[in-house]
């Protein structure tokens, strides 16, 4: 490495118009077109007004984009050293939810702080995602051969997936187990581990099923045959689906929405926004969102590849598979393709906390883009 | 370094492996969507439309019945009722057995509810009681563990303040059979009654009013989901009735334990001011279905408390119809006003004697004498020389054997022969026939109400035609006002002739009704008597000193009395029918008498009509009304 080289990277690390300068403007511009489609969608699903929802979701994002911000300029090394303190107090909060948090629609997901409910469990998404970086960043390939290396963060991903599951709240229980298998394999598993975590999965699966609650299983019922009792839990899927149909290709045009604007739509203006879009907007308009999705989820696992330190890598490609896994279960969730489960479609759908924590994760994936360069320990690679 | 870049590049083959499988993911669910909204989109869109909204109808209050004073005759409360969801508990019969201990129910009810209960699906509620009081409910609500699928809630039900009084005029509602409900589907909703009888099905349509719609989403078995639109629906009209509520009591008091029926009117317009019937019934039972015992009681009844003698009852005018055929007479020529007529006591026709009721006959008499006297063979011979189709005629004119455009759907017509009508059976009519129709006996059929309707035309000369709508929605109807009623194109002169004969039969000395003068200083009353037989008395009884009281109940003659008042400036008509009475002019009399003092006297102060906007056309003579038949 060059003296010309480090001193550029030093300069361009510490100075903030460097940082400034090295923020992913595009990506940012990206997030806000969402968010703009979610102020549209959420227009529509206040009846052709910005309240109640619209306004709202604009402010919060308003203060999401700040605070993204803001974060992308703190030094990932620093961020790199709060990832166990941040993973320990997600954990502490998920058990804290499990014993006096509130229940909403028949699950303890929900804790009140600085006047706003919050879900442990968002937060423990993007929690893991630190701790597992922070563990891998100095871990060599053959390290990673290693079983006992790989059994403490296998268990730090284990023990918030069982107190998700015991909330319960099975989907977001499984996109934190996947975000986790992504660092995992990211980090350089060995494949026939990978197999034979399938093969156990596959075996347990079924034994696993006879423990869950009623509801949780009257989900895989209804998702198998939505018709088979339409007014109970298929219900929505039905609906939704209705709706969507009567989309066809072109939409029924802005505010023009009957299903959603008669209310036939459960729960439109959070995890069926995606259905009001897909009615209003037509096939068309649904494959645009998914390609701006796509675009974003693109956008992380770009920033992930180019940057040149474990920690950063696998913090932007834990984040990217973060933000994949909301849009892949909340839109496959609104087709009936699989289970209904309480996850919103970020920044689109209403809904505070959730919109936070995801630009807190964008503001923790622009600072590894601000700091793809810097030295950092052993992680970083040498050119 | 060597370490670094071998983890390097399995970091970028993995993620570019996760990139694949993301962007394959999202790939699918785009192909997901193109199948949901376009290839099957159309089918969806048609789902969307046909299958999710219900449009459920909302009972709309029915109308009330105002008295002419706007008092309540028949209005709506709130009903407490308790009702099953069969689907909400997993043994109904377990359910009633708890229930019954709480609120016992008969076994007719038990029946009844298991037959709805099977015949509906199970998410209907089916009514299980109705009319619960405070501490029914209380001991309901306190149980509610032990009665699933019991619920209550509250529907209306009508209210009749007067009860029996009126309860041949204003009828009763009663639950709609299916072929009701094939014409209006609001009356397929729990606890919706139709007017089955008087005035309440009369005017059934207007007083339903028009259901409200809610939309409604509701699943693939018709269960509702939600509610996405509500229509409000239009009230039934409040129809205001002619009737003088105050004035009914008393006629219905005045009746006694009579099996009786007197109609008063307002002989300038023919309103009618009280129709009344003895004995009668409770209304209200039939909201809540009449039970055997109670149907056996009033079918089996000879009194028939659940016919309306006024409007329907039918019976011979007797001596009532003798103005009727002296008109006749004078319009036919066949006598004139001052033409006397001798009477011996009978009147032989052919090989047949007619008798008088006075034995030793009455002597030389004119028209207004052969009134007061109520002689039987002075109208034998008018009859015989007038003819039976001048009669009739005559008797049409006067609102007899003709349809009288009540309010009252059972109301009946009466009838007035003709010789055609006679003829038409395949028989002759002779002689002897026109000589007993002239005392109004004979085939003759008239309603009571018909005879009020006589008297008033008598009493004013004009067609006045008997009705009991007064407004429709606070409008005031056509026909309130004498101008809207035309003359009887009869001559002045001979009208005034039988009118005297009306005055003398009360108010001379020796008139057959005296016991009927007013004791109400200055104003005086015009009327006639009648009796008719119900068994026909033969001369060998007539000549044992036949006395009708002697007979057994059903066998007596009925007694009847029309009136006017006051005479000589006609204000109210009447006619009372007592069956099996006996006599007019004893029995019928009286009542007449207390009657017109009463609707005379009962003091209109501070019960003024209340103000009314008129019906923009006014047809002259032909009251127009709406409403159905």
């Amino acid at each position: 490495m060059s003296l010309l080289e480090r001193r550029l990277i030093r300069e361009t690390s510490f100075g903030l118009a460097g940082k400034l300068w090295r923020i992913s403007w595009t990506y940012v511009l990206l997030l806000c077109a969402l968010a703009g489609v979610g102020y549209a969608a959420l227009y529509s699903a206040g009846g052709g007004s910005a309240e109640p929802y619209a306004s709202h979701h604009i402010l919060r994002f308003a203060f999401g984009l700040m605070l993204m911000l803001s974060i992308a300029l703190v030094d990932i090394r620093f961020i790199a050293r709060l990832s166990w303190p941040a993973y320990a107090v997600a954990v502490t909060l998920l058990v804290l939810v499990l014993h006096m948090g509130h229940v909403g629609k028949g699950a303890q997901r929900w804790i009140d702080l600085a006047g706003m409910q919050w879900q442990p469990s968002e937060m423990m998404k993007i929690a893991l995602v630190m701790a597992l970086a922070s563990w891998f960043h100095k871990a060599s390939w053959e390290q990673m051969g290693n079983p006992l290396f790989l059994l403490p963060p296998a268990l730090a991903v284990a023990v918030p997936v069982v107190l998700i599951v015991k909330e319960p709240n099975l989907g977001t229980a499984v996109i934190v187990a996947a975000v986790g298998a992504a660092v995992f394999l990211a980090a350089g598993i060995r494949w026939w581990k990978v197999g034979l975590i399938a093969a156990v999965i596959g075996l347990v699966a079924p034994i696993a099923y006879g423990h869950l609650h009623d509801y949780q299983r009257a989900r895989i019922i209804t998702f198998l045959s939505p018709e088979s009792d339409p007014l109970g839990t298929g219900y929505n899927i039905i609906q939704s689906k209705i709706a969507l149909g009567s989309g066809g290709m072109w939409g029924q045009g802005f505010l023009q929405g009957t299903q959603g604007n008669l209310n036939f739509l459960p729960e439109k203006q959070t995890d069926f926004i995606f259905t009001m879009l897909g009615e209003e907007f037509g096939f068309v308009g649904g494959v645009a969102v998914l390609g701006l999705l796509a675009l974003i989820v693109l956008g992380a696992m770009g920033i992930a590849l180019r940057c040149r330190h474990q920690y950063g890598r696998l913090l932007a490609l834990g984040i990217g598979m973060n933000f994949f896994m909301y849009v892949f279960v909340n839109v496959a969730m609104v087709m009936g393709a699989i289970p209904v489960g309480g996850v919103p479609l970020p920044l689109v759908s209403h809904g505070g906390s959730a919109m936070i924590m995801v630009m807190v994760g964008f503001g923790l994936l622009m600072s590894v883009h601000v700091h793809r360069d810097v030295e950092f320990g052993d992680g970083r690679d040498n050119p | 370094m060597r370490r670094e870049s071998k983890r390097t590049g399995v970091f970028t083959r993995r993620a570019l492996l996760l990139v694949a499988g993301q962007l394959g993911a999202l790939g699918a669910l785009a192909t997901r969507l193109y199948q949901v909204q376009v290839v099957d989109g159309a089918r969806y869109a048609t789902l969307a439309k046909t299958n999710r909204i219900s449009e459920r109808l909302i009972a709309a209050p029915r109308g009330r019945l105002l008295d002419r004073f706007g008092v309540t005759l028949a209005g709506n409360r709130s009903n407490w009722r308790a009702l099953l969801v069969a689907e909400q508990t997993d043994n109904v019969d377990g359910t009633l057995d708890n229930f019954t201990r709480l609120v016992p129910l008969a076994d007719h009810e038990r029946v009844r509810i298991d037959r709805e209960v099977r015949r509906h699906r199970r998410f209907i509620p089916v009514v299980v009681r109705d009319f619960l009081d405070w501490e029914d409910m209380a001991r309901i609500e306190v149980n509610a563990p032990d009665l699933p699928g019991i619920l209550i809630d509250v529907g209306t039900t009508r209210l009749y303040p007067f009860g029996s009084t009126l309860a041949h005029v204003i009828g009763y509602v009663a639950p709609p059979n299916e072929d009701d409900v094939a014409e209006d589907p609001m009356l397929a909703l729990p606890g919706l009654r139709i007017g089955r009888a008087g005035v309440e099905k009369y005017y059934d349509l207007a007083l339903r009013g028009r259901a409200g719609v809610a939309q409604l989403e509701v699943n693939s078995v018709g269960r509702v989901v939600r509610e996405l639109d509500h229509q409000e629906g239009m009230q039934g009209q409040d129809i205001g009735l002619t009737i003088d509520s105050e004035l009914q009591k008393s006629v219905l008091a005045r009746l006694g334990d009579e099996s009786a029926s007197a109609v008063v009117m307002d002989c300038r317009n023919g309103e009618v001011l009280a129709m009344a019937t003895n004995p009668s019934f409770d209304p209200s039972l039939f909201n809540s279905g009449v039970s055997q015992a109670q149907w056996i009681e009033w079918t089996s009844n000879r009194k028939a408390p659940l016919i309306n003698k006024a409007a329907a009852g039918l019976y011979a005018p007797g001596s009532t119809f003798k103005m009727v055929v002296g008109l006749a007479g004078l319009q036919a020529h066949a006598i004139t006003q001052t033409e006397r007529l001798n009477c011996p006591g009978y009147l032989d026709i052919g090989d047949t004697r007619f008798h008088c009721w006075s034995k030793g006959g009455h002597g030389l008499l004119d028209l207004r004498g052969g009134l007061k006297n109520s002689c039987d063979v002075f109208f034998y011979e008018v009859a015989r020389r007038t003819g039976m189709d001048n009669i009739a005629a005559m008797a049409n004119r006067f609102g007899l054997g003709v349809k009288l455009d009540i309010e009252l759907p059972n109301a009946r017509k009466g009838l007035v022969p003709t010789r055609e009508w006679r003829i038409a059976q395949g028989k002759a009519w002779n002689i002897g026939d026109t000589i007993v129709h002239g005392i109004g006996q004979g085939f003759l059929q008239l309603t009571p109400l018909a005879l009020a309707v006589m008297a008033s035309r008598l009493a004013t000369g004009r067609a006045v035609l008997p009705h009991l709508t007064r407004t429709i929605a606070d409008v005031l109807q056509p026909g309130s006002r004498p101008e809207d009623w035309p003359p009887l194109d009869l001559p002045e002169r001979d009208l005034r002739a039988v009118r005297d004969g009306m005055w003398q039969v009360v108010n001379e000395p020796g008139g057959t009704a005296t016991i009927a003068r007013l004791t109400l200083p200055g104003v005086q009353l015009a009327g006639k008597t009648g009796s008719t037989q119900v068994r026909r008395v033969t001369r060998e009884q007539r000549e044992h000193g036949f006395k009708s009281e002697d007979l057994p109940w059903e066998f007596r003659p009925h007694a009847l009395f029309v009136a006017f008042a006051p005479h000589d400036a006609p204000r109210y008509a009447l006619s009372v029918v007592v069956e099996h009475g006996n006599a007019g002019a004893a029995t019928a009399g009286p009542v007449a008498r207390d009657i017109m003092t009463d609707a005379l006297t009962i003091d209109p102060i501070g019960r003024r009509e209340p103000p009314q906007r008129v019906a923009e056309s006014i047809t002259p003579g032909a009251p127009g009304r709406e409403g159905s038949r």
